[in-house]
């Protein structure tokens, strides 16, 4: 999604990046692209999973985002993510957000 | 002309800078290095007379002028044509080959969407790479603006123009390294410019300055750095840092680093200018021995400690990272 009109379509999200030489991507063969998404939607479930949202690998394509009560969307990349999550539960998605924080260092023990 | 390749990606740099900074004086002294004869220049005029097209008449083959006012908010299709336009030239063979595009801004744009423009577009993105911002200064008139400020902020090089003119630049010079400790910086009046280091390189030496949180005197803009020991989770970084973008990424002017990755043995650079992050670079070796990730940050507004705290919430499940004081 473009960073300033949100628009779709747009390929090459930096976590996705091209593999070029010199640039540094798991998006290299099929067995590290599908490995790296699993990981990308565990990673993405801790947070998420805090907000009551569930994210889902599709296809190996993109990712469909759900709350519990099934509001779906799908999404490209982590950017356009965060743009859906907040969207499904009408608030803002803020890292800084120090409940957010203390739920995270309490997961973490 | 017929042993010419085009680099892969043809590097596109831009010189920003305050109204009368004097950009387009240094573009004519980076135009007199035969280093540069092939650099094809797209120059944004504010205003009806473009009397900067005039000081430029050597590239005119390769000059274009893009006319409809400021950069940042009116042209971004403007300019994304004119840069597939040179490319379709290019190729044709219609105008002299070109191994590398400057645009310069008017003084009052945004840096961001000018960036954004090179790499969102699908054309663009695959010819073209961001190279260098280069930002002038204007030593007898500082700082005054949110738009200068903000093309400092963002810059990976600086120009400090009429330094001859000016009695005393220390003050201006420590404003200037408060909202961007890294960067290096020329004095135009006194320095010779060395064009390739002013376009080209040395963009992964993020951390050559580490600076202390301070009071800053441009408002809530500050800049900081940030270390944390261990290898970190290159995923989970990406999800923190795209959250972070996405809710702040206005206020992220600039965020620079050098990352430890897991089940990587050398660095990973990555860089971003707002919402905009560059592909991230997989450096060779570690610029020195120091194997921390080291984070530099120039916010408008945002708190250091809670950056800090944030990110080792988010990276301590998977990596055993701690933050690290910065020396």
């Amino acid at each position: 999604m473009c960073a300033l009109c949100g628009v779709l379509g747009g390929a090459g999200h930096w976590t996705d990046a091209a593999a070029r030489p010199g640039v540094f991507t798991r998006n290299v063969d099929s067995l590290q692209r599908r490995r790296e998404r699993i990981h990308r939607v565990a990673c993405a479930q801790k947070v998420l999973g805090l907000y009551g949202l569930t994210l889902s690998d599709w296809q190996g394509t993109s990712y469909v985002l759900s709350t519990a009560t099934g509001k779906t969307e799908i999404v490209d990349n982590l950017t356009h993510l965060w743009a859906a999550a907040e969207k499904l539960i009408g608030r803002p998605c803020d890292p800084l957000d120090p409940a957010l924080v203390g739920s995270l260092e309490a997961a973490n023990g | 002309m017929a042993d010419f390749t085009a680099p892969q990606f043809t590097p596109v740099n831009l010189i920003t800078g305050f109204l009368g900074s004097g950009k387009t004086t240094l573009l004519q002294r980076l135009l007199a290095d035969p280093a540069l004869a092939d650099t094809a220049v797209l120059i944004n005029e504010f205003g009806e007379v473009g009397l900067d097209h005039h000081l430029l008449e050597r590239i005119d083959d390769t000059m274009m002028l893009l006319q409809s006012g400021c950069l940042c908010c009116t042209i971004r299709g403007e300019l994304s044509t004119a840069i597939k336009d040179l490319h379709s030239k290019r190729e044709r063979g219609v105008v002299p080959a070109f191994r590398r595009i400057v645009v310069e801004s008017t003084g009052l744009a945004d840096p961001f969407p000018i960036l954004s423009t090179v790499q969102a577009d699908p054309v663009l993105r695959h010819h073209f790479r961001l190279g260098n911002v280069i930002t002038t200064i204007d030593a007898v008139n500082g700082l005054g603006r949110p738009e200068s400020i903000k093309q400092v902020a963002v810059a990976d090089r600086l120009v400090l123009t009429k330094t001859d003119l000016a009695s005393d630049v220390a003050p201006l010079l420590a404003q200037i390294r408060d909202l961007n400790p890294d960067a290096p910086l020329w004095r135009a009046a006194e320095q010779a410019i060395d064009a390739a280091a002013l376009l080209d390189g040395g963009s992964h030496s993020p951390l050559r300055a580490l600076p202390a949180t301070s009071d800053s005197p441009h408002g809530s803009v500050h800049a900081f750095a940030l270390a944390f020991e261990g290898q970190l989770d290159w995923t989970m970084f990406g999800v923190w840092l795209t959250m972070l973008l996405n809710r702040h990424g206005a206020a992220v002017l600039r965020v620079k680093g050098v990352l430890n990755v897991a089940g990587s043995p050398t660095p990973v650079a990555i860089h971003g200018v707002q919402h905009l992050v560059h592909p991230p670079v997989h450096l060779a070796a570690w610029p020195d021995a120091d194997r921390r990730s080291r984070l530099v940050f120039i916010v408008d507004g945002l708190e250091r400690g809670a950056i800090e705290r944030s990110l080792a919430a988010f990276l301590r499940p998977g990596s055993q990272i701690q933050p690290a004081a910065v020396a």
